[in-house]
C-alpha cells in the first residue's frame, strides 16, 4: 500500500515538473475548493435544520429548564407534558383528522382539474391559447388579497344573477361551508393553482409528440389517449403537484381562514394556541392568567412538530422522487 | 375535399382544446374577472351590509378610501415603503443565493442527494401559518441576547462588524450588507422553489457546450460567463417574477395581516379593497422595471 502511494507521488512529481508546477497548483486549488464547498454546504445546512432542531429540544423541556442559562439543546427534565397538553388544547386528532381530509380532497380536485387544462394548454392549438395562458399567468401574479373582500361577499351573499332571491326570497350563507372553496379548486381557482397549471403544462409539452400520434393512429378516442397515454407519463410531474398542494394546503391560514374557518383544521388551530393557553392556564388557577412568553413560545413549537411531523414523514418517503422529478421538467420559458 | 378534411379536424382540435381549458376560463371568468372588477368598484366606495333583501350595496364615494390609505392611515404609508424597500434588496439577494446554490447541487459531490433534500425542505416547512409563527420566535431571539450577554465572548462576526463600521468607509453600503447577512436565513427558507427553478435551467443545458469550450481553450470561470449565465437568463426572469410574488404574498407581511384584518375584523370591505389594490398595482410596477431591466440582455436559445 505504502509502496503504491510513493509510486503514486512519485508520478506526480514527475509530471508536475515537467508542467512547471501547474499540476500542483491546480491539484491544491482543487482540494481547498472542495473544502470551502463541503464547509458551506455544511453550514447551510445547519441554518436550515438548526430552528428544526432547537424546536425538538424545545417541546422536551419543562418550563423551569427555559430559565435555567446552561441548558442550550438537551433537556434536562425531559417530559412529555408539552405534547399531552397541545393534544388536549387544540384537539389534536380531531384538527389532524379534519386537516388529513380537507387536504386530500383539495389537492386531489386541484391537481385533477389543473391536468386536464394543463394538458389542453400543451397539446391543442386553438384561436386565442397565448391570450388564456396570459390569463394563467395572471392568475399566478394576482395576489388573492386583492380579490378576497369580494370574493368573500358573494359567497356570504351567494346568488346567482338573483334567481336564488326570487326563489328563496334571500340568499345562501356559502361562508360557514366547504362548497365555495371545493368550487374554487375545481375551476383552477384555488390556492396556487395557476401554478400547478403552469408546471403540468411544462411538462407536457416535454413529451413526443409521436407518442400520441401512434395512439390516434391505432384508434385511440381523443380523451382515451390522455387518460391511457399521457396520464401514466406524467406520473412524476403529478406526484410533485399533488405534494405541494398537499403541503401547502396543510399548512394554509388565508383560504382556510376564509373559508373553512369553522372546521377545526391543525393550521388555524396552531395561531390560537397562546390564547387557548391562556385560557387553560385561567381556568386552572381561576383567576386570569397570562402564560409567560418563553412558555407560550414552548407550545407553540410543540404545536409546530406535532403539526410538521407528518408533512415530513411524507417528504422523506417522497423527497428523491420529487426532487429529481421537478429538476428534470426542463422549465423553458 | 382533401383540404376541407384537414380543416375540420384543426376546427375539431380547437374545439376539444377549449374544453378541457374550459374549467379555467370559467373559472377565471366567475372568480377571477368579476371579483377583480368588482373589488376594484369597491375600492371606491363604501360597501353597506345588510341592507335590502339581504345581500351588499356599494355606494360610490369617490377617492376616499385611497385618500384615507395614503392621507388618514397612520400604517399604511410606512407599511407600503417598508415592504418595497425590503423587497428591493431582498429580491437580488435571493436570486443570487439560489442560483449559487443550484450551481454548487448542480455538481456532483458525496452526499448531494441529502444535501438537495434538506435544501428543498423549507418549501414544505416554510409556508402557510409556519412562517408566520417563525417570524415572532421572540423565544429564541431571547435566549440569544440571554447567552451573549451572559457568556460574554465576542464573536469574530461582530469584531469585523465593529472594525468595518468604525472604518468610515462605505458606511451606507456595509450596512446593506450587513442587512443581508442578517437575512440569510431568512433568503435561504424563502429559496426552494427557485433553487428548483435554476437546477432545471441548468440542467437543460448540454454537456456538449461545456466540452466544445473547453477544447478552445475556455477556463471554468469563463465559461460560466459566457454559457451558463446567457443560458440560464430566461430563467433568472422567470425566477425574479416568482420571487416578487411570493414575498409579496408571503403570511408574515404586515401589509397583507393590515388588509385581512381591516377585512374580517373590521368589516370594512371598501377600505381593504382600496389597499388590496394599490399594493397589487405596487407589484406590477415594480414587475414591469425588473423584467424591463433583465429582459434587455435574456437570451434565448432555440
Amino acid at each position: 500500500m505504502n509502496r503504491l502511494l510513493s509510486v503514486k507521488w512519485k508520478e506526480f512529481y514527475s509530471r508536475n515538473k515537467k508542467s512547471g508546477g501547474y499540476l500542483l497548483r491546480k491539484k491544491v486549488c482543487y482540494i481547498l475548493y472542495r473544502i470551502i464547498r463541503a464547509i458551506l454546504l455544511f453550514g447551510l445546512c445547519f441554518l436550515i435544520l438548526q430552528p428544526l432542531m432547537n424546536k425538538i429540544s424545545l417541546s422536551f423541556m419543562k418550563e423551569r429548564d427555559l430559565y435555567d442559562p446552561t441548558i442550550i439543546v438537551v433537556p434536562r427534565n425531559f417530559t412529555t407534558e408539552n405534547y399531552k397538553l397541545v393534544n388536549q388544547l387544540i384537539g389534536f386528532w380531531r384538527a389532524f383528522g379534519n386537516s388529513i381530509g380537507i387536504s386530500l380532497l383539495v389537492s386531489v380536485i386541484q391537481v385533477a382539474f389543473c391536468t386536464l387544462v394543463g394538458y389542453g394548454f400543451a397539446r391543442f392549438q386553438f384561436p386565442l391559447k397565448r391570450f388564456w395562458f396570459a390569463c394563467v399567468v395572471l392568475v399566478i401574479v394576482v395576489p388573492p388579497q386583492t380579490i378576497m373582500s369580494s370574493l368573500y361577499l358573494n359567497f356570504r351573499f351567494f346568488d346567482i344573477f338573483g334567481l336564488i332571491t326570487l326563489v328563496t326570497g334571500s340568499t345562501i350563507n356559502l361562508q360557514k361551508s366547504i362548497v365555495p372553496y371545493l368550487l374554487l379548486c375545481m375551476t383552477c381557482m384555488g390556492l396556487k393553482s395557476g401554478l400547478y397549471i403552469f408546471l403540468i403544462r411544462q411538462y407536457f409539452r416535454g413529451i413526443p409528440k409521436e407518442l400520441e400520434e401512434a395512439a390516434y393512429v391505432d384508434g385511440c378516442g381523443n380523451f382515451n389517449t390522455f387518460i391511457k397515454i399521457m396520464l401514466p407519463d406524467a406520473k412524476p410531474i403529478l406526484i410533485s403537484c399533488f405534494l405541494f398542494a398537499f403541503v401547502w394546503q396543510w399548512t394554509d391560514a388565508f383560504y382556510s381562514k376564509m373559508f373553512i374557518g369553522n372546521i377545526a383544521l391543525i393550521s388555524n388551530k396552531l395561531t390560537s394556541i397562546s390564547g387557548l393557553l391562556n385560557d387553560y392556564l385561567t381556568s386552572i388557577n381561576g383567576t386570569a392568567t397570562k402564560a409567560s412568553v418563553a412558555y407560550g413560545q414552548m407550545m407553540i413549537s410543540t404545536g409546530m412538530i406535532m403539526a410538521i411531523i407528518p408533512l415530513l414523514l411524507l417528504y422523506i418517503i417522497a423527497q428523491k422522487g420529487f426532487v429529481e422529478n421537478l429538476s428534470q421538467t426542463g422549465l423553458k420559458m | 375535399m382533401a383540404k376541407k378534411k384537414h380543416k375540420d379536424l384543426r376546427k375539431r382540435k380547437a374545439i376539444t382544446g377549449y374544453l378541457y381549458i374550459a374549467p379555467f376560463i370559467i373559472g377565471f371568468l366567475a372568480f377571477m374577472v368579476l371579483p377583480l372588477i368588482e373589488s376594484f368598484r369597491m375600492s371606491f366606495s363604501n360597501v353597506l351590509i345588510g341592507s335590502g333583501s339581504g345581500g351588499f350595496v356599494m355606494e360610490f364615494v369617490g377617492l376616499a378610501n385611497i385618500k384615507k390609505a395614503f392621507l388618514v392611515d397612520p400604517e399604511f404609508n410606512r407599511f407600503l415603503t417598508d415592504e418595497l424597500s425590503k423587497m428591493v434588496i431582498h429580491v437580488p439577494t435571493t436570486l443570487i443565493v439560489s442560483f449559487f446554490m443550484a450551481l454548487l447541487l448542480n455538481q456532483s459531490f458525496k452526499g448531494r442527494g441529502m444535501v438537495r433534500a434538506i435544501f428543498f425542505l423549507p418549501v414544505i416547512l416554510s409556508s402557510g401559518v409556519l412562517v408566520g409563527l417563525e417570524f415572532d420566535n421572540s423565544l429564541l431571539a431571547g435566549m440569544q441576547d440571554y447567552i451573549k450577554a451572559n457568556t460574554n465572548t465576542a464573536s469574530i462576526t461582530t469584531v469585523l462588524r465593529e472594525i468595518l463600521s468604525n472604518s468610515n468607509f462605505g458606511t451606507r453600503f456595509l450596512k446593506v450588507v450587513f442587512e443581508i447577512v442578517d437575512g440569510v436565513y431568512d433568503v435561504v427558507i424563502a429559496s426552494g422553489i427557485q433553487i428548483i427553478i435554476f437546477l432545471s435551467g441548468l440542467q437543460t443545458i448540454s454537456k456538449s457546450m461545456y466540452e466544445a469550450a473547453t477544447i478552445e481553450g475556455c477556463t471554468h470561470w469563463e465559461s460560466f460567463w459566457k454559457i451558463t449565465l446567457p443560458m440560464v437568463s430566461s430563467v433568472i426572469l422567470v425566477n425574479m417574477i416568482y420571487t416578487i410574488i411570493d414575498f409579496f404574498m408571503r403570511t408574515d407581511s404586515e401589509m397583507m395581516d393590515k388588509i385581512s384584518s381591516t377585512m374580517i375584523a373590521k368589516m370594512d370591505y371598501g377600505f381593504s379593497s382600496a389597499m388590496a389594490w394599490i399594493y397589487f398595482v405596487a407589484v406590477i410596477l415594480i414587475i414591469a422595471v425588473f423584467s424591463a431591466i433583465i429582459s434587455k440582455w435574456v437570451y434565448y436559445y432555440e
